[in-house]
């Protein structure tokens, strides 16, 4: 299990390696003189030449690398050209309307697609059944944003009981956080149903049941139990889909959060907030995934019992 | 005489069976219901995407201010001729909408054939050769699954600016990833059977035994996976669009239609709601079209029946 989780964790640090490649590639890329824009223009040569040199752009790309990976480290990310305030600050400050979004819609689609799986699963091919497997064809297939737009237009123009757009209380996060939540209760819902339906079928199901066993705890114990562990694979794979999810419904519902300020930052060219929000937003994913694998060791039984070394 | 026509009657659902198998995945695919009409969307797609310049009743660029943010057909007074309803310049949303399918369609595809291709070979080499090759193959896989996707795309389109071709570049390195994980693991599997060891012993060559004995057993999962990739990547390039980040306007596509559509939320309902209809439907029909697809190269789910 220690292995297992040193194996994640160093999975989890190489990838966060990515990223900082990838975001600092990104922004030697971009054309023009990082100097230049965080300096007002027409700056003398002299204070381009001194803004280089404490930039580091006069040295190597390693070097400049290198330099870079330490400030993020010790948590600098750099100062944003259009706010004139650090990165860090401005992400923090927008990171929890993202975190609300997400995770809530995640409770939202486990809260519901796990009942409606099991229930499905268990009486297969009836009406029930056929509604949630349409239901569930249907929420695969309709983007999310699209779906906020029509609740928008559904409680803002129709039945105007909860607020549509902007920042505020906890009835600001109802509409995007069940617009959001659809493709992931769609997913879950088409996976529990299948992963019991299998598990349903086994032999020591079957042995179970000759046993005397209700049925109430063959299906909660023997076959729920066993199906989790798909379920949290999936989660921790589609989290990724949730966050690039939470951006655009930030979007349509006007709510000040990473993806806001990503977009924003993008529009007015606003680097260092681009990779900071990113780098922040990779770490934070980083993270999750290796939380959900600490989970796993503890609904899986074949990690915690297996031998050191064997995972 | 009893026990003959039992006889007979178990060769005939015999020959039914082998019928069933020789049918070919085509016919199994028409006998599914579902995916008959996923195709026939897809289809429909496609045939809009083709003749958008025959089907569109207006040309979808032009603009005229008299005719700005008219509603639907049914909703209009009498006299007017907008289908759908026109847009905050005056464009008909219908024309905007089927001349939109042509970038759905062409980045959808083009980014699964080039992403497709690159997963294709990278997972075959690292499922034939493993060693270091395997290694660095699938670790760039796992580091590019641990991170958000869209906001991969998001900076290197910010970087490259928006256009087509950058679209279907960025779109292209979303896919590969899952085509080199399952390619792999068919490579690992089939590259014991006898018949392969079998063709290296009498010597053939690398890329000959790839190509004419690996590549033919991983091609049916390849076609399921890209169609639902085809629908995810639509979704994408939407939600690019409404971003503003997609193929920059005036070009119709169906992710800025639906960012309009936003904006003019309260006044023209139509201008969101049908562009976001059609990338429903069609999504919708590419995965119908992936479980039919699926269901009838697998033989595990033919043979059950």
């Amino acid at each position: 299990m220690k292995a297992y989780l040193l194996k994640r964790l160093a999975h989890g640090l190489l990838a966060i390696l990515g990223v900082l490649v990838v975001v600092f590639l990104l922004v030697r890329l971009t054309p023009g003189d990082p100097a230049l824009l965080m300096l007002p223009d027409l700056a003398p040569a002299d204070a381009v030449q001194a803004m280089r040199h404490q930039l580091g752009l006069d040295r190597s790309i390693l070097f400049q690398f290198l330099i870079f990976v330490k400030s993020v480290l010790s948590g600098n990310l750099g100062e944003s050209i259009f706010y004139r305030r650090d990165v860090l600050g401005l992400v923090v400050q927008a990171l929890p309307v993202t975190v609300t979004l997400t995770f809530g819609s995640m409770i939202i689609a486990l809260l519901v697609a796990i009942p409606t799986g099991v229930i499905s699963a268990t009486r297969q091919y009836s009406t029930y059944d056929n509604l949630t497997m349409i239901g569930v064809l249907l929420g695969q297939s309709v983007p999310t944003f699209w779906l906020g737009i029509m609740l928008i237009l559904f409680f803002a123009v129709l039945w105007p009981i909860l607020p549509t757009s902007g920042p505020g209380g906890w009835t600001h996060y109802v509409l995007p956080c069940l617009s959001l939540s659809t493709y992931m209760l769609a997913l879950i819902t088409r996976l529990t149903r299948s992963g019991m339906l299998e598990i349903l079928n086994e032999d020591y199901v079957r042995t179970a049941r000759a046993k005397g066993v209700t049925e109430k705890v063959v299906i909660s114990k023997h076959a729920l139990s066993n199906t989790m562990v798909q379920i949290v694979t999936v989660l921790g794979l589609q989290i990724g889909t949730l966050m690039g999810g939470a951006i655009i419904t930030e979007k349509v519902f006007a709510l000040p959060g990473v993806g806001t300020l990503i977009i924003q930052a993008i529009e007015l060219r606003d680097y260092p907030v681009v990779q900071g929000s990113v780098l922040m937003t990779a770490g934070l994913f980083v993270l999750i995934n290796f939380l959900v694998d600490v989970l796993y060791t503890y609904i899986d039984p074949r990690i915690s019992f297996a031998s050191p070394g064997s995972r | 005489m009893g026990a003959e026509r039992k006889q007979y009657s178990y060769r005939l659902s015999l020959g039914e069976r082998l019928r069933q198998r020789t049918g070919g995945p085509i016919r199994r695919l028409l006998r599914h219901r579902l995916a008959t009409v996923g195709t026939l969307l897809v289809l429909a797609a496609i045939v809009c995407a083709l003749a958008a310049p025959l089907l569109a009743p207006y040309d979808p660029l032009e603009q005229d201010l008299r005719f700005r943010l008219k509603p639907p057909l049914w909703r209009a007074p009498e006299g007017e001729k907008f289908l759908l309803g026109t847009d905050q310049f005056g464009r008909d949303v219908l024309s905007r909408i089927i001349f939109g399918s042509r970038v759905s369609l062409a980045v959808g595809t083009a980014s699964v054939l080039l992403g497709g291709s690159l997963g294709l070979f990278l997972g075959l080499c690292a499922g034939f050769f493993g060693g270091w090759i395997d290694d660095v193959i699938m670790r760039l896989a796992d580091v590019q699954l641990s991170f958000p996707f869209l906001i991969l795309a998001l900076c290197i389109i910010a970087i490259l600016g928006s256009g087509l071709i950058n679209l279907i570049i960025v779109l292209s390195l979303y896919g590969w990833v899952v085509y080199a994980r399952l390619i792999r693991a068919s490579v690992l599997s089939i590259k014991e059977i006898e018949y392969v060891q079998a063709a290296r012993a009498i010597g053939q060559s690398t890329a000959k035994i790839l190509v004419k004995h690996i590549l033919p057993n991983v091609i049916a999962p390849f076609f399921v996976i890209s169609s639902f990739q085809v629908a995810r990547i639509i979704i994408i390039e939407a939600s690019l669009g409404f971003l503003g980040l997609g193929v920059p306007p005036p070009t119709p596509t169906w992710g800025n239609m639906l960012s309009d559509g936003r904006e003019y939320l309260q006044e023209a309902w139509w201008i969101g709601t049908f562009p976001g209809l059609a990338i429903a439907v069609v999504v919708l029909g590419i995965n119908l079209l992936g479980d039919g697809l699926r269901d009838a190269l697998d033989p595990k789910t033919y043979l059950k029946s």
